[in-house]
């Protein structure tokens, strides 16, 4: 096929692949945020991937420092802790001033955080100016492992799937597992109820909000060790985020899972056999095509109407 | 009024409103600016197009689409699509490999009109594309979307989705379309020449005509029993539906109505500016003549135009000023507008224009009368005491 | 059995959702003119039924005729035209529009894109709003914004939407929540009126009021039928009894 012997091929698939499990991987990141907040709320925040920019904005001053001082090596699982606080912090306090007041109007919410991605992206390009900057990754991030004597792994891409697995399993852990979880879901589900029982559904709205951005922070460091950030970063992956959540529904991290997986390999593969933005239109049209036809989302189960 | 005027117009205090428009971009404008300004107040007049067409989707049917350049876009290169190949005959193109081609083709190694540009050789079918394609467009994305109640957030994302996809499509087949430069150096409209100052001036009166025209046409929609169920259904869907009414046909339809108002504007703008590129297509532009609308009143067809004006001026003002400083303004204005003034100028206008006599008056003459009651005498005991409102 | 004579004719209507029978093999019959009243506790399956009927919800199993045209396959809005209107519990009215535009919205004329963008406010559309508004207590009130109505007048206002749309069958959602005791009875003569043209069928809880109105009452629970019957009958029924008294 298309001049390729059938092993090379094979080769092929297995290294656009994980390609595509880097992508897969900071897409999920940054589609959990989005789904926990959607949700929880039915809140779409545009400036998500402006929260994706603040984690690996915050991995870059981290890395600058950690050159100072001599420490590459070990400050980066720091800065991914740090990125995602303070991605989280940002969160809380934007839900605070702006959010909390928009909760009966989706729509209004939309265009507020536009304004607030517009707001925040000027933000970047004051501070750390116009041009991309780069975290410095620490060796044992770079370079690449052979899987078989013709297919080569790169390391960190692995790195980012294994920490988008934690990651993932820490929202399951939390969301499924955990008291503060339990009154996420309750809300989620009879808002009134939840609030008669004493439950403060403005404080869970809030951490749930801070939550989704913490997740996206994490989301931005995992992205450095792909490519170099800037002040537009955010935008890149924004409407695939939203694709995934709009394909995956919220309903269950399965489905999240399972939408970011199937998106970001048909982009990657696509993207090899045609050219890149052909590649882009052909999985955009694709998602589009397949919500028109079960607007459900592919994963949610019938409640009634 | 007799009752068509009264449609058209939107009573007499639209008809005063819309009075002073036209006054505004037919007389005074034109007398106090150059014809270089003219000719950006021209290209703001076509955006204007797109916030009318918001005020007939997001402000009366509550279906916010982010996806308005599409149509915009789809307009636009129809225009520019029929310019580029008139001023591409073999004469002016004889030092090309394959002369009588647009220029853009010649550099992809092109060497025959493709099919899908053929039409455009023609005034009439281009002028027929401009009305119909995208408006067919729509249709089978409305009829997708809300035969499937599919609306809101959703809605909004999809039609970012695919004035996405429409934007990297043109961006990507540059040999087609002309790529991120899109099309350009446009010369004469079946010989005659847009580029000059008469041009502009011809093209800007034009243009305004056009919308003012449409403004009728959606006073028109608004004030008929189309325009209350639209109403109703932004409000209060499932009732209407109950009352018998299908309300996936009647978001179809003003999703149809806004993407040919946009396209009219789309083809304008080529027209009045000389080219049509992508820039016009994609999310960017889109969600900026929302905030045209909104910053004018997103329930009111003069105020959308009046938003668009000063917005645009704003951002011709200070992005060359104040590059940075513009960002910033523009996202706090969409945060503002959102929070603190919902129905935008005309929102603020409608507020404070009871404690201006003239214009109370003008307003209370178009509440309607009582419909079946037979009219009280003003200084009769039961009469009820008009409400002053603050 | 032919279905004919029967104005609804309702048989085997099971819905179920992830597992859980809300109606459950549910057969009943509505006669032309007859005013039905059907109670139950809480959760019975009562507003089901009516979603059912009226298309809200899509049923998993059963038939449900109206003058023999099978319901379950059309939609919300073309179950309306064919002649059933819906009151819903929560008066759903446009609040912003006058008594009079609510009234006239819900006339059966233009209610197509094109016939609302033609529509004309003729005599005869004027002279049907007046005549309902009379019949519902409000000709008085045509101008005012239905907002500012009384909980009570809203639900005679919805309830005279539906009667501007001439149904055959009218379903009403507890017509008479919130209402003071006058209102009550000043409900009770409307429907009474009303029933002499069309059938209704009545959920309600006030059981004073139900005598008042009701030729027949089926009382439901967990989705199927307990009893049914006259007042007076269903009353002493010792199943009945039981359920709305017992453990």
């Amino acid at each position: 096929m298309f001049g390729y012997s059938l092993s090379e091929v094979g080769n092929i698939f297995v290294m656009q692949g994980f390609s595509g499990l880097s992508l897969f991987s900071v897409l999920l990141l940054m589609a959990l945020g989005l789904a926990v907040i959607f949700g929880q709320m039915g809140v779409i925040n545009m400036a998500h991937g402006e929260f994706m920019a603040i984690g690996a904005y915050t991995t870059v001053l981290l890395s600058n420092i950690a050159v100072s001082y001599d420490f590459v090596q070990s400050y980066f699982v720091f800065a991914i802790i740090a990125a995602f606080i303070v991605a989280f912090i940002i969160g809380y306090l934007v839900e605070y001033g702006l959010i909390r007041h928009l909760y009966k109007r989706p729509l209004d919410t939309l265009l507020a955080t536009w304004g607030l991605s517009l707001i925040m992206q000027q933000i970047f390009r004051s501070i750390f100016g116009a041009k991309e900057v780069s975290a410095t990754l620490p060796d044992w991030l770079l370079g690449s492992f052979k899987l078989t004597p013709n297919i080569d792994i790169p390391i960190n891409g692995v790195f980012v799937m294994v920490l988008t697995l934690i990651v993932t399993g820490g929202v399951f852990v939390f969301m499924y597992r955990s008291r503060w979880g339990l009154r996420m879901r309750a809300t989620v589900q009879n808002r009134v109820m939840a609030g008669a029982v004493g439950i403060n559904t403005k404080r869970v709205d809030r951490v749930t909000f801070a939550l989704g951005c913490g997740i996206a922070g994490v989301a931005g460091a995992a992205f450095t060790t792909i490519a170099s950030t800037g002040p537009t970063t955010g935008s890149l992956y924004i409407v695939d985020s939203f694709m995934v959540v709009v394909l995956g529904g919220t309903a269950s991290l399965i489905g999240t899972i399972a939408s970011a997986f199937g998106i970001a390999q048909t982009q990657s593969i696509l993207q090899f056999f045609m050219t890149s933005s052909m590649g882009k239109v052909a999985t955009l049209l694709t998602i589009v095509v397949i919500f028109m036809m079960r607007p459900e989302g592919l994963f949610s189960s019938k409640v009634r109407k | 009024m007799n009752s068509l005027a009264k449609k058209l117009l939107d009573g007499r205090e639209g008809a005063v409103s819309l009075a002073l428009l036209a006054a505004i971009i037919l007389i005074v404008l034109p007398l106090l600016l150059d014809p270089f300004r003219i000719g950006l107040v021209g290209k703001y007049i076509t955006y204007a197009f797109v916030a009318v067409s918001l005020v007939l989707l997001w402000g009366h049917g509550g279906i916010l689409s982010l996806g308005q350049g599409m149509f915009f876009g789809l307009g636009g290169y129809a225009m520019a699509m029929f310019l580029k190949l008139e001023a591409s005959d073999p004469i002016s193109t004889k030092i090309q490999t394959t002369p009588g081609i647009p220029d853009f083709m010649d550099w992809n190694q092109i060497t025959a009109i493709p099919w899908f540009w053929q039409p455009f050789q023609s005034l009439t079918l281009t002028l027929l594309a401009i009305l119909l394609v995208p408006t067919f467009f729509a249709f089978i994305i409305g009829y997708a979307m809300f035969k499937r109640r599919v609306g809101g957030v959703y809605f909004a994302i999809i039609t970012q989705a695919i004035t996405l996809i429409l934007s990297i499509l043109i961006i990507g087949q540059q040999g087609y379309t002309g790529g991120v430069n899109g099309i350009t150096d446009l010369k004469t409209l079946l010989g005659w020449d847009i580029r000059t100052d008469s041009a502009r001036y011809v093209l800007y009166y034009l243009n305004a005509l056009l919308l003012i025209g449409c403004i009728m046409l959606s006073h028109y929609i608004l004030s008929s029993k189309f325009g209350m169920m639209l109403l109703a259904m932004r409000d209060k869907e499932e009732r209407v539906r109950f009352s018998g009414y299908d309300v996936a046909n009647f978001k179809i339809f003003i999703f149809c109505v806004s993407a040919m108002i946009s396209a009219i504007g789309g083809a304008m703008f080529t027209l009045q500016v000389g080219f049509m590129s992508p820039s016009f297509v994609g999310i960017v532009p889109s969600i900026e003549m929302v905030i045209f609308a909104a910053v004018g009143g997103r329930m009111s067809l003069i105020g959308a135009v009046y938003g668009t004006l000063l917005v645009s001026f704003g951002k011709t003002m200070f992005s060359e000023t104040y590059p940075e400083l513009w960002l910033f303004l523009m996202g706090g204005l969409f945060i503002a507008v959102v929070m603190f003034f919902p129905n935008g100028l005309a929102g603020v206008y409608n507020k404070y224009k009871n404690k201006i006599g003239f214009l109370r008056r003008l307003s209370e003459s178009d509440k309607e009368t009582p419909t079946v009651a037979a009219p009280v005498p003003a200084n009769s005991v039961t009469a009820k005491p008009q409400g002053e409102t603050a | 059995m032919s279905n004919t004579d029967f104005v609804l004719a309702i048989e085997d209507l099971t819905v179920s959702f992830d597992g859980f029978k809300a109606v459950d093999n549910l057969t009943m019959y509505i006669d032309k003119n007859e005013l039905r009243v059907v109670i139950g506790p809480n959760g019975a399956g009562k507003t089901t039924v009516l979603d059912l009927i009226c298309g809200k919800t899509k049923s998993s199993s059963g038939s449900i005729k109206f003058k023999n045209l099978e319901l379950t396959k059309l939609r919300e809005h073309e179950i309306v035209r064919a002649g059933v209107g819906r009151k819903f519990q929560t008066p759903s009215i446009y609040e912003n529009l006058t008594v009079y535009q609510n009234l006239e919205v819900s006339y059966p004329i233009g209610r197509s894109v094109w016939g609302s963008l033609t529509f004309k406010r003729t005599e005869a559309v004027t002279s049907r709003v007046q005549q309902v508004a009379e019949e519902i207590l409000l000709q008085d009130m045509l101008d005012t914004e239905s907002a500012l109505l009384s909980h009570g007048q809203k639900q005679w206002l919805e309830i005279g939407m539906l009667l501007m749309q001439d149904p055959e069958l009218m379903l009403l959602d507890e017509p008479v929540a919130g209402m003071s005791a006058k209102e009550r009875d000043q409900t009770a003569d409307l429907l009474n009126r009303i029933c002499k043209n069309r059938s209704v069928v009545v959920i309600e809880h006030d059981m004073e009021f139900v005598k008042k109105i009701a030729h027949k009452v089926t009382v439901l629970h967990q989705g199927k039928i307990l009893a049914e019957g006259t007042m007076d009958k269903v009353q002493a029924d010792e199943k009945v009894i039981e359920v709305y008294l017992g453990h």
